[in-house]
């Protein structure tokens, strides 16, 4: 039990994303739970391709007492957390234009404030 | 009190599953990565595995990833326009 | 109009130290076959360098020397080239996005199995999707930055 520290990491992650996502009322702790959220489920893509002992898969000066399928970890989630990162950020950069603007034209970034659909 | 519930209730469902999954370390099955690790340097001529993961093997996603980054960058710049 | 720039010891050190950054994000992009890194790693390192000068010499001053117009001109640019390469795989191969370099005279040479130290000119069509993904990160990026540091609380 002592040795899946990386997975309750991730469970701690994203129960504080969840956290400042329902319980929170400003706008910008609402983007910053989500961004924290993120970063959970990036960790979690990442453990899931470890193998015990493995280097990076990498040929470039390997060293040289290395077996070649067993002693490198999986690349492929590699390449799916890379994709999940870059859509992150354009997710944050909408969130915080929307803010912006929001601020604007109502004075307050309260989110029980903001909910007329028309003045 | 609502949100309360929901919340607990999605807390134990984390943490069950965090019980069943496998243990830190030890893959049971990865044969599709063993042919991608051993063929990509015959296949792609790159030494980076994960770089010719990313644009050879899979080059579809990172088309679809570019296309999401330029969409949301335009409804960025959209929204917070000048008046001339 | 009161001046928006820092002090001048920071304009001096943001002066001196923009070179380098952008020479080092030009080098993560174009070994992006042979060390960890990349695209899109290389072109966050580039926007970074013009967020700095952005905070060293207020957004006015940037707005007027590189128009955010240009931005969106050379990340418009990245994503064609992108696109065009595709293409270019689809007329003289059989599928989209095929691997027509590998063997030719340009990118082609196949590296010898195992460890090796590495060669630059391996590599396929990769360092020309690398270079066209590395566009679009930093023209995106930084255009997003100079917008958002531009907009002010203006009256209608």
């Amino acid at each position: 039990m002592i040795y899946n520290i990386p997975f309750y990491t991730v469970i701690a992650l994203i129960l504080i994303g969840l956290y400042a996502i329902l319980f929170k009322r400003n706008l910008i702790k609402i983007a910053i739970g989500v961004t924290i959220l993120e970063s959970g489920v990036n960790l979690f893509l990442i453990t899931l391709g470890y193998r015990k002992g493995g280097v990076a898969p990498i040929y470039t000066n390997l060293p040289p007492s290395i077996e070649v399928p067993e002693g490198m970890v999986m690349p492929v989630p590699q390449a799916l957390t890379l994709t999940s990162i870059v859509i992150g950020v354009a997710v944050l950069a909408l969130i915080l234009s929307l803010a912006i603007m929001i601020y604007r034209h109502y004075g307050t970034l309260d989110s029980r404030k903001v909910r007329r659909l028309k003045e | 009190m609502k949100k309360a519930i929901i919340f607990i209730i999605f807390a134990i469902f984390l943490f069950y599953t965090a019980y069943e999954l496998h243990p830190f370390g030890e893959i049971k099955e990865s044969k599709m990565d063993d042919y991608i690790i051993e063929n990509a340097q015959n296949e792609t001529g790159a030494n980076n595995v994960v770089t010719s993961v990313v644009f050879d093997y899979r080059g579809y996603d990172t088309l679809g990833e570019a296309t999401v980054l330029f969409t949301a960058i335009a409804g960025a710049l959209v929204v917070l326009r000048r008046r001339k | 109009m009161k001046e928006e720039r820092m002090s001048i010891i920071v304009t001096t050190i943001a002066n001196l130290l923009f070179p380098f950054i952008i020479i080092f994000s030009f080098y993560v992009i174009m070994h992006g076959h042979l060390t960890p890194g990349g695209g899109f790693q290389g072109g966050a390192i580039g926007a970074s360098a013009i967020v700095m000068l952005i905070v060293a010499y207020g957004a006015r001053e940037i707005r007027k020397k590189v128009g955010e117009e240009n931005l969106s001109i050379f990340e418009s640019i990245g994503g064609l080239i992108f696109v065009i390469v595709g293409i270019l795989g689809f007329i003289m191969a059989s599928t989209f996005l095929y691997n027509f370099l590998v063997g030719s005279e340009l990118f082609g040479k196949i590296p010898p199995l195992g460890s090796n130290p590495g060669y630059l000119n391996t590599g396929g069509i990769l360092p020309l999707l690398n270079i066209a993904v590395g566009m679009k990160v930093i023209g995106g990026l930084a255009s997003v930055v100079l917008v958002m540091a531009l907009f002010r609380g203006d009256k209608e």
